[in-house]
């Protein structure tokens, strides 16, 4: 039995918000759950995603785990540690990416940033050179240390970031959208990074992202949050079952024409003019789907859409019995 | 024109969710309302007709141009550094394309912005000033109609130097430098450290002339009453001159700036 | 390695600050005319403080002289806060666009980092300025120098600049309730200041009172300066009151250390 690395027990984040009705000055207070009763527990070195609609508490949830936010009820503890009683104790032990928020010195070289990062940590000198050189190795960082982080696209800056967060060994990292915006190139670079990371030093990982992708080639575990509850917790091929997956295929016709129909194992799910828009399980082929409307209508274009995270979610709270939706 | 009123209603309406900020920002003016009226009853108590203002005169100054100060951006603010930004960023290309025209546009979104402040940020210091102070506030609506046709003008010549600064962004990469001599030049010369009426001999004559001076100065003194008939004429005349030469010398770089934007970034 | 929080904050900050400088040189020509505009900015109260001399021998009974060493004394002294904590007044908008997150999940406190934040060597222009000014003062005051007041003077400028700073960490503290409210706290700093560039003696006796009981102001440079210049306080207050600068300067920064303290536990309860 591992010993449980994160540990939430029945915590609870509880807002006081003040919200203007109507177009009068009157304000009426109210009370909004963010986080309403979760339940969960990390072991050492596991990497979870940590995924839901917008709103649905993830943050929240994030930062009591940091320490930045104490939490309104509830029991949480991070290796041990009380993190809104001890944050600063607490925050040598971890590191925290924030997707889009830089904390990289704009107008100086790269490696400037890691140097201040070694002085507030007070990491030790041959620890920090080691660190550092994995980190520029496995990131492909080289070239980038003597550059103004001001002149690095978006994805170098997420590596220079990820980079800034591990240099003085955290035990857990946390990341908040690590590969929002970044290409196809930076991403794979990025998670190839995280696995690496996350097998070869036994860093505990938590990730929220809106990108499927990263969870399927990530995590083995993934925890879906709606409304402030923990709506599943398990494995990525069992929340696939739960919410039955589909990629679409867009097709757009030369002219307008009736739903696309008699092409097996997908069905026409939505008609916009000559765009039609076909539904099929994800874990199917696209080929036979494509070669059977191809032979049969007048193609101009075609494209293939990914299942969104947001959609997988929308369809397993949808299925899901008495659970309200998750698209507002 | 519709559209224009349009623009300024929406930049009315966005300050006026700044209800924190104008709160803070009533609260300052009204402090230094206090500390700059115990300096001006110091000195005018040793020179009564001090600057031609009688005690109530220079009080009245100091709490209006407190009033004023917010509206008519002397210490920055309004719409500046956001069109700077614009030009920086190159967003401006597409604010060129548009149906509108540039000039008019932030006009329209400054004077909202500025018929709010002076509203919002003016109305309590002055009255919170009128109550601890003898203040010789005009019991004519007619002086008010006048002032306010004054404080309109003042906008008018303010926001065309200030637009003036913001489009020299388009030839220089780092803007600071006109900014801070704008920022000082502004602050000095429209009498809102110290009326223009006290800076001594021909220095005095030549800050009355300024265009800066048609900011401040020359709508507290319609306010007070300083000129009548020909006079106030005359004062509606100045400010109308600078801002008619200001705002054409605007449309002349804009002109200019838009030639090379389409030049270099068509 | 334990250090304490005060040591590991003064560490960062140093750092903070040295990462700030180095920045800032990045744009050189913009540095340097941003602190001679900070010099003239800051210059432009002393031209109108100026102007009204020319109108007069003396204000409130105070020569140009005995002024300047008010004006000299009490803009050293926010010229000083400014510069080493003038960045905590940017905490609204850290709070606002959520960036303040970054600052809290590191090892070091919170405060040195926003103060440190965004550090601008350009302030250096207000601190010129006001001892420019001050140094013309002594120049052509005729003071009875004794040592006392010869430590006066400095001790009183020091711990000016820690009201100062405390009136900033408190003014930051309130902005996590309030993140748009910069301008309430600079009511009390440029506000203060402004006041203490004239002469106690023109002020309203309640408006003295309550700079000196309330926010103590008047023990930024009006006290002890009075005391150089052999003057009488318009409240006729005891004379060790002048010496007591240094320590309502640390009763200050230890009400703000609460403020601070509060307004940051309220902010990591409400989040905002």
């Amino acid at each position: 039995m591992t010993e449980a690395f994160i540990e939430l027990d029945g915590v609870e984040k509880v807002f006081e918000v003040r919200r203007r009705s109507g177009r009068r000055l009157r304000r009426e207070r109210c009370t909004v759950r963010a986080v309403d009763g979760i339940s969960f527990a990390v072991p050492r070195g596991e990497m979870v995603g940590y995924i839901g609609p917008n709103g649905a508490g993830k943050s929240t949830t994030i930062k009591m785990l940091t320490g930045i936010l104490t939490p309104s009820g509830g029991r949480l503890r991070v290796a041990g540690i009380d993190p809104s009683r001890e944050r600063t104790r607490l925050a040598r032990r971890i590191g925290v990416v924030f997707g889009q928020r830089t904390t990289l010195w704009w107008d100086l070289p790269l490696r400037d940033s890691y140097a201040l990062v070694r002085r507030i940590y007070g990491i030790p000198e041959a620890r920090y050179r080691a660190n550092l050189e994995r980190c520029v190795e496995l990131l492909d960082l080289g070239a980038l240390l003597g550059v103004p982080v001001r002149q690095l696209s978006l994805g170098q800056r997420m590596r220079g970031d990820i980079a800034a967060a591990l240099l003085h060994d955290p035990e857990v990292l946390y990341l908040d959208e690590p590969t929002i915006g970044l290409d196809v190139v930076s991403k794979a670079r990025v998670r190839r990074f995280l696995r690496e990371v996350n097998s070869e030093q036994g860093t505990t990982v938590v990730l929220t992202t809106h990108d499927l992708t990263d969870i399927e080639q990530l995590c083995r575990r993934v925890m879906v949050i709606d409304h402030g509850r923990l709506v599943y917790d398990g494995g990525l091929d069992g929340l696939h079952a739960v919410g039955e997956s589909e990629r679409t295929l867009v097709v757009d016709l030369e002219r307008e024409l009736p739903p696309i129909a008699g092409v097996p194992g997908a069905r026409t799910v939505r008609v916009d003019g000559p765009r039609q828009w076909l539904a099929f399980p994800a874990a199917a082929s696209a080929a036979p789907i494509v070669s059977a409307v191809a032979d049969r209508y007048p193609l101009v274009d075609l494209s293939l859409r990914e299942p969104a995270i947001e959609d997988v979610i929308a369809r397993m709270l949808e299925s899901g019995e008495g659970r309200r939706s998750a698209v507002p | 024109m519709r559209l224009y009123g349009a623009v300024a209603a929406s930049s009315f309406r966005r300050y006026a969710t700044y209800r924190v900020a104008t709160a803070a920002g009533v609260f300052t003016n009204t402090v230094f309302g206090f500390i700059l009226a115990y300096t001006f009853i110091a000195l005018w108590s040793i020179r009564p007709h001090l600057g031609g203002y009688d005690q109530a005169q220079a009080l009245t100054f100091v709490w209006t141009s407190q009033a004023m100060l917010a509206a008519a951006a002397l210490l920055g603010g309004g719409f500046q550094q956001e069109l700077q930004e614009r030009i920086r960023t190159g967003d401006i290309a597409i604010d060129l394309y548009r149906p509108a025209d540039l000039q008019l546009w932030w006009l329209a979104s400054d004077l909202g912005r500025a018929a709010f402040q002076l509203l919002g940020r003016g109305l309590v210091p002055l009255a919170v000033g009128a109550l601890c102070f003898d203040l010789a506030l005009p019991s004519s609506p007619l002086v008010w109609l006048a002032f306010l046709a004054s404080v309109l003008l003042g906008l008018l010549v303010g926001f065309a130097v200030r637009y003036l600064v913001a489009l020299t962004s388009f030839w220089l990469l780092d803007g600071a430098g006109v900014d801070m001599v704008s920022g000082l030049l502004c602050l000095f010369f429209s009498g809102s450290l110290l009326p223009l009426t006290v800076f001594p001999g021909a220095f005095g004559d030549v800050a009355r002339m300024l265009p800066w001076s048609a900011m401040l100065q020359v709508p507290v003194d319609v306010l007070l009453g300083v000129n009548s008939g020909a006079g106030l004429a005359g004062s509606f005349a100045f400010q109308g001159c600078w801002a008619l030469v200001l705002l054409a010398a605007g449309r002349l770089l804009q002109g200019l700036a838009t030639r090379k934007v389409v030049v270099q970034g068509g | 390695m334990v250090e304490s929080p005060v040591v590991q904050g003064l560490r960062a900050y140093v750092l903070i600050v040295g990462m700030w400088i180095r920045s800032t040189m990045a744009y050189r020509t913009s540095f340097a005319l941003t602190v001679l505009g900070n010099f003239l900015v800051t210059g432009l109260d002393f031209v109108a403080i100026m102007i009204m001399f020319w109108h007069t021998d003396v204000l409130g009974g105070f020569a140009v002289a005995e002024v300047a060493l008010l004006y000299g004394t009490a803009s050293a002294s926010l010229g000083l806060a400014d510069l080493t904590m003038g960045s905590a007044s940017r905490l609204g908008r850290r709070v606002r666009d959520g960036t303040l997150d970054t600052l809290l999940v590191r090892p070091v406190p919170v405060i040195a980092q926003v103060a440190a934040d965004r550090f601008a060597l350009r302030r250096l222009g207000r601190v010129s300025q006001a001892l420019l000014v001050l140094v013309w003062a002594l120049s052509s005051l005729e003071v009875a120098w004794t040592p006392v007041k010869a430590l006066l003077l400095p001790v009183t400028v020091l711990s000016g600049a820690a009201i100062f700073g405390a009136l900033m960490v408190a003014g930051a503290g309130f902005q996590f309730l309030a993140q748009d409210a910069a301008e309430v706290q600079n009511s009390f700093t440029y506000g203060g200041n402004t006041m203490l560039q004239y002469p106690p003696t023109i002020f309203a006796k309640d408006l003295v009172r309550g700079v000196t009981f309330i926010v103590p102001l008047a023990f930024v440079n009006w006290l002890p300066a009075l005391r150089i210049l052999d003057r009488q306080d318009p409240l006729g207050l005891p004379g060790w009151l002048d010496f007591a600068g240094p320590v309502v300067a640390v009763g200050c920064c230890f009400l703000a250390g609460l403020a601070w303290r509060a307004g940051l536990r309220s902010y990591r309860s409400t989040g905002s």
